[in-house]
C-alpha cells in the first residue's frame, strides 16, 4: 500500500508540475526583446517559407511575426471576416483568385499598393483597387501516370474533351469542389472551356464515363491516383503544375524523370493574394511584410516552400521546377467577378449534377 | 453523500463556469450571429431546414447513419464485451488495452489506412465498400467498439453470474435467461454506451468525408460547409440549433434509461466473476471475438505500421529518418521531438483542467439525484467542433477573456471532450461508496470536511486516476475539436500528421505515417498505464 501510495503521489505531482510547466510556456510572451514590433500573419494551413528568409526580414526591419493558420484557404478568409471588427491579426496571406471579389466585398483589407507591384506582370494584378498584392500563382491541372499510359499503350488525352471517350472510362479522379480547392478550379476550368451553357452537359458525359469524385487532395492523389501512395487504379487525377517536380522532389533517391506528367489543356490558373488587414495597429510594418512578400528572397523561396510559382519577374526557378515542371501556355481563366457572383451557386448545380 | 449544499453548489460552478465561459457563451455567439445578423432576430434559416428537402434529408441521414452505427457497434461490440469481462485468458489485459486505442486516435491517422484498405487496389477493393455508407458504418464500428467493450464490459464483469445461472437452472433456456436476467442489469450501462457511441457518430466528420467520398452530408459536414467555407451564418446557426435539440433529447432519454434501475444489483468483484473458458462453445466464442478484434481493430492499425517501415524498394526506418529532415529549415518543419513534446504537453494540461472540472462535476453530481449537471457537461460532444472554433473567434476576443491566438485553446477544447468522460469514470465509483463508511466516520466524531477527505477522497482518488489517463489518452488524439481554433505554430503530433498529409510525394506520405505510428504508441503507452490503476473500479467507461 505505501509504495501505491507513493506511486499515486509522484504521478499526481508530475502532472501538477506538467501543468505548471505548460502554463508558463503558454503564457511566455512569444518575443522577449521589447524594442520589436510584433505583428501576426493569419494565413492558411499550407503556408510556409524558409525560416532562414523569414529571419532576414526581422533582422533587417526589426519587425517579428507571428504566424498563425486558421484552416485551408476558405476558412482562414472567413475567420478574418467574421472578426473584421476586432481583427485577428496585420496580414492575411492566400486569398485566391476564386475568393478574390468575396474578400474584396467584404471590406476587411485595406488599400495598399506595393511598391514591389512594378516587378510584377499585369496578368497577375488582379484587383485594380489595390486592397490586394498578387503573390505567387500555381495551376491546377490534370496529372497522369506516364508509366501506366505506356503500359497500356493507351494515348494520353489531349483536351477536356477526350476525358468522355469510352477509352478513358472510370480512369480519371476529381475532387468535390464544395470541399477542395482544386476540385472548384477545375469545375472552373469546365466552365471557362465549354462555357456557362456547356459545362454541366460535360459534367453529365464525365459521369456517365464514371468520373470518381473525392473530398479533398489527399484522397484524390494519395488514395486514387496510380502514382499516389496507395497506388490506386485511376490514372489520372486534378492537381497541380508542381505534381511533377514534387513526385521528384519528395522521393528518395530521387528518379531521373518525374513519373508524373500534366495536361496542359486542363490548367486552371490560381493566383494567390496578400493584403494588410483593415484596423490594424501595425500598419506600417505589415506593408512592410506585403513587400516583403513580393520581394526577391521570398519570391525566390515560394517554389519549393509552397509548391506554386513566383509572381515577380525573373525570379530564378529551383532546378528541380526548371526542369519537371511543365507550365501552361495558356492557361485556363476566368474573371475574378464573375465566379465572386456565380461561386456558390455553381458549386450547388455541380453537385446536382455529378452526386445527386 | 454527506455534503452540504453549500459545498454541492460550489462544487458544481468549477464545471459549469467552465463551461459557460468556453463552451455555451461561444455558442451562442456565432448562433446568436447567425439569427439576427443586424440587430433583429430572422428565424427564416430555422423554416428552411424544415421545409427545403435537401436540408431534411441532411437531417434524416445524420440520424440514420448515427443510430445505424450504434445498433452495429453494439451488436459487434457485446460479445466482445463479454468475453473480455468473463473470460480469463493470457494478454488478456494487453487486449483489454489495445482495443481502446482506435478510440482516441483521430481520423487523419486512420483515414488512409481505411481507405488503403477499401479504396480502388487496396486488398479489399473487391468488397465493393469504398465511398458506401457501409466503409462509414465499418469505420464508425472500429473507432467505438471500445466504448461497448469498456462501458458495457465493466458492469458485465462486476454482474453475479449466480442469477443467469439459477434461471437457467429453473429451465430457461440460454437466449431467455439472458433476455430476463442479464440484459435488464446491464442496460444501464448499454444506454450510457449508446448514448456516447451515438454522439460520436452524429458528429462524425472525416469518417463521413474520407470514406464516404462526399456522396454523403451530414448536419456536420453541412454546419462546417456553411460555416467555414461559405460564411452563411444564419443557415449554420439553424443547423446548430437542429444538433442541440437532437442530442438533449437523446441525452435526456439515455439519461433516464440510465437512471431507471428496475432490477437491485448485487454486484461482484471482478476477480470472482471471471473464469477460464472450459467448454468448447466458450474456447469458440472467444476465439471468434478475439478474431473478429483482430480484424476490425489490428488489422488498419497494422496496415499504418507496416506502411511507415515500407519505403519504395524494401522495408527500413527511411520514414522515421525522413520525419526530422523532410521539410527543414522551413516553417512548416516540425522536428518531431518538438510535436511529441507539444502534444504531450496540451494533453497534460488538458488532463489536469478535465480532472479539475470533471472531479468537482463528479463530487457535486454523485451528491444529488439530479443528472441535469451530467447532461450538461455532455453537450460539447454533440456540438461541431467548427461552432465552437467560430465561436471562440467571436466571444472571446476581449480582455480578460481575449484567448484569440493563444495556445491555451487547445487544452481547453481537448478538456472539454475529455471532461465527460472523467464525470462517467469518477461518479459511479463515488455513487458506490457504501454510506456506512461515512456513517460510522461521523459517529465517531469526524465533521462532514473530514468526512470527505478521508473517506471520499481516498476511494475517488484512484478513480481520478484512471480518469486522468483517459483525459490523457483522450486529449494526445484529439484533432476534431482543435482544427478549427486559429493558433500559433505550436503542432501536436495529429498536426503534423495532417500536415504531411496534405504535401505530395511518398516521403511526405511515409513521413505521415511514421508520425502517425509514434502517436499510435504514446496512446498505447497512456491507455496501458491506466490499465495498471484500474483495479475493480465499476466506473461507467
Amino acid at each position: 500500500m505505501p509504495m501505491r501510495r507513493a506511486r499515486f503521489l509522484t504521478l499526481t505531482l508530475a502532472l501538477a508540475l506538467a501543468a505548471c510547466a505548460t502554463s508558463s510556456v503558454l503564457t511566455a510572451a512569444p518575443s522577449s526583446a521589447a524594442s520589436t514590433t510584433t505583428i501576426t500573419l493569419v494565413t492558411h494551413d499550407s503556408f510556409a517559407v524558409s525560416k532562414r528568409v523569414l529571419q532576414g526580414f526581422e533582422d533587417r526591419t526589426g519587425i517579428h511575426v507571428k504566424v498563425v493558420q486558421a484552416g485551408d484557404a476558405g476558412a482562414a478568409l472567413n475567420q478574418v471576416i467574421l472578426t473584421k471588427s476586432n481583427p485577428i491579426g496585420d496580414v492575411f496571406f492566400g486569398v485566391d483568385n476564386t475568393f478574390l471579389s468575396r474578400a474584396l466585398q467584404s471590406g476587411v483589407f485595406a488599400e495598399y499598393r506595393s511598391p514591389e507591384l512594378s516587378t510584377v506582370p499585369a496578368a497577375y494584378q488582379l484587383d485594380p483597387s489595390h486592397h490586394l498584392t498578387p503573390v505567387d500563382h500555381g495551376d491546377v491541372c490534370i496529372n497522369y501516370d506516364k508509366q501506366w499510359f505506356a503500359k497500356q499503350k493507351l494515348p494520353v488525352p489531349t483536351t477536356l474533351a477526350d476525358l468522355t471517350k469510352p477509352e478513358y472510362k472510370g480512369r480519371l479522379v476529381v475532387e468535390n469542389p464544395a470541399t477542395s480547392s482544386p476540385g472548384l478550379a477545375f469545375e472552373l476550368a469546365t466552365i471557362a472551356r465549354f462555357g456557362t451553357d456547356g459545362w454541366r452537359d460535360y459534367w453529365t458525359k464525365l459521369r456517365a464515363n464514371d468520373v470518381k469524385v473525392d473530398d479533398g487532395w489527399e484522397s484524390a492523389y494519395d488514395g486514387d491516383f496510380t502514382q499516389g501512395a496507395n497506388h490506386g487504379t485511376y490514372p489520372l487525377v486534378v492537381s497541380y503544375a508542381s505534381s511533377p517536380p514534387a513526385a521528384v522532389y519528395y522521393s528518395k533517391p530521387q528518379p531521373t524523370t518525374s513519373p508524373v506528367g500534366t495536361m496542359l489543356d486542363s490548367c486552371f490558373r490560381q493566383v494567390e493574394f496578400a493584403g494588410v488587414l483593415k484596423g490594424t495597429a501595425h500598419a506600417a510594418a505589415a506593408r512592410k511584410l506585403v513587400d516583403f512578400m513580393v520581394s526577391a528572397p521570398f519570391q525566390a523561396d515560394v517554389p519549393l516552400q509552397m509548391f506554386v510559382f513566383p509572381v515577380r519577374e525573373g525570379t530564378p526557378l529551383p532546378a528541380v521546377f526548371a526542369k519537371f515542371a511543365e507550365v501552361a501556355p495558356h492557361p485556363l481563366t476566368l474573371p475574378a467577378a464573375e465566379i465572386g457572383t456565380h461561386r456558390d451557386a455553381w458549386i450547388e448545380q455541380w453537385t446536382e449534377t455529378v452526386l445527386r | 453523500m454527506t455534503l452540504s449544499r453549500g459545498a454541492r453548489i460550489s462544487l458544481a460552478v468549477v464545471p459549469l463556469a467552465f463551461l459557460a465561459v468556453f463552451f455555451f457563451y461561444p455558442v451562442a455567439a456565432i448562433v446568436g450571429r447567425g439569427l439576427s445578423p443586424d440587430g433583429h432576430v430572422d428565424l427564416d434559416p430555422l423554416g428552411k431546414v424544415v421545409t427545403d428537402a435537401a436540408l431534411r434529408h441532411v437531417v434524416w441521414f445524420t440520424l440514420w447513419q448515427a443510430t445505424a452505427s450504434t445498433v452495429l457497434t453494439l451488436l459487434v461490440a457485446m460479445p466482445g464485451a463479454y468475453v473480455l469481462a468473463r473470460y480469463e485468458f493470457p494478454g488478456r489485459r494487453m487486449v483489454r488495452a489495445l482495443v481502446t486505442v482506435p478510440f482516441v486516435l483521430p481520423t487523419v491517422v486512420v483515414g488512409s489506412a481505411f481507405v488503403g484498405l477499401l479504396g480502388p487496389g487496396g486488398p479489399l477493393a473487391a468488397l465493393g465498400l469504398d465511398q458506401t455508407v457501409w466503409a462509414i458504418l465499418v469505420a464508425h464500428v472500429f473507432f467505438n467498439y471500445a466504448v461497448v467493450v469498456r462501458t458495457v464490459g465493466g458492469l458485465w464483469s462486476h454482474l453475479d453470474p449466480r442469477a443467469e445461472e439459477a434461471a437457467r437452472m429453473l429451465g430457461a433456456g440460454r437466449a431467455r435467461a439472458f433476455r430476463e436476467i442479464t440484459l435488464p442489469a446491464l442496460r444501464p450501462a448499454i444506454a450510457a454506451a449508446a448514448a456516447i457511441v451515438f454522439l460520436f457518430t452524429f458528429t462524425s466528420f472525416g469518417v463521413i468525408l474520407i470514406l464516404g467520398g462526399s456522396r454523403f452530408s451530414t448536419l456536420e459536414t453541412e454546419i462546417y460547409r456553411q460555416t467555414a467555407q461559405l460564411l452563411n451564418l444564419p443557415l449554420a446557426a439553424a443547423l446548430t440549433i437542429v444538433q442541440l435539440v437532437a442530442i438533449v433529447v437523446l441525452l435526456l432519454v439515455t439519461g433516464w434509461i440510465e437512471g431507471r434501475r428496475s432490477v437491485a444489483l448485487r454486484l461482484r468483484s471482478a476477480q470472482e466473476t471471471v473464469r477460464r473458458p472450459r467448454t468448447t462453445g466458450a474456447r469458440v466464442l472467444l476465439g471468434a471475438n478475439l478474431a473478429l478484434m483482430f480484424l476490425l481493430l489490428g488489422v488498419p492499425l497494422l496496415v499504418l505500421v507496416e506502411r511507415s517501415l515500407h519505403p519504395p524498394g524494401g522495408y527500413g526506418l527511411e520514414f522515421y529518418r525522413a520525419l526530422g529532415e523532410v521539410h527543414a529549415g522551413s516553417t512548416l518543419f516540425v522536428p518531431p521531438v518538438d510535436a511529441i513534446t507539444n502534444s504531450l504537453r496540451f494533453a497534460a494540461t488538458a488532463t489536469v483542467l478535465a480532472v479539475v472540472v470533471g472531479g468537482c462535476g463528479a463530487f457535486a453530481l454523485a451528491a444529488s439525484r439530479r443528472r441535469g449537471l451530467d447532461t450538461l457537461l455532455s453537450l460539447p460532444l454533440g456540438v461541431s467542433a467548427v461552432t465552437v472554433g467560430f465561436g471562440f473567434l467571436i466571444a472571446l476576443d476581449r480582455s480578460p477573456f481575449d484567448f484569440r491566438g493563444s495556445s491555451w485553446l487547445i487544452p481547453i477544447a481537448q478538456a472539454l471532450v475529455a471532461v465527460p468522460f472523467v464525470v462517467r469514470i469518477v461518479t459511479p465509483v463515488l455513487r458506490a461508496i457504501d454510506p456506512r463508511l461515512r456513517e460510522a466516520a461521523a459517529t465517531l466524531g469526524a465533521s462532514p470536511a473530514r468526512v470527505w477527505r478521508e473517506v471520499d477522497l481516498p476511494i475517488a482518488a484512484r478513480a481520478l486516476l484512471v480518469a486522468a489517463g483517459f483525459a490523457f489518452a483522450i486529449s494526445l488524439g484529439e484533432f476534431g475539436a482543435t482544427v478549427f481554433i486559429v493558433r500559433p505554430d505550436t503542432p501536436t503530433l495529429p498536426v503534423l500528421v495532417f500536415r504531411l498529409l496534405g504535401q505530395p510525394g511518398p516521403l511526405n506520405f511515409g513521413a505521415a505515417m511514421a508520425a502517425s505510428v509514434i502517436l499510435m504508441g504514446l496512446t498505447v503507452l497512456a491507455i496501458f498505464g491506466i490499465e495498471r490503476f484500474r483495479v475493480g473500479s465499476v466506473g461507467t467507461f
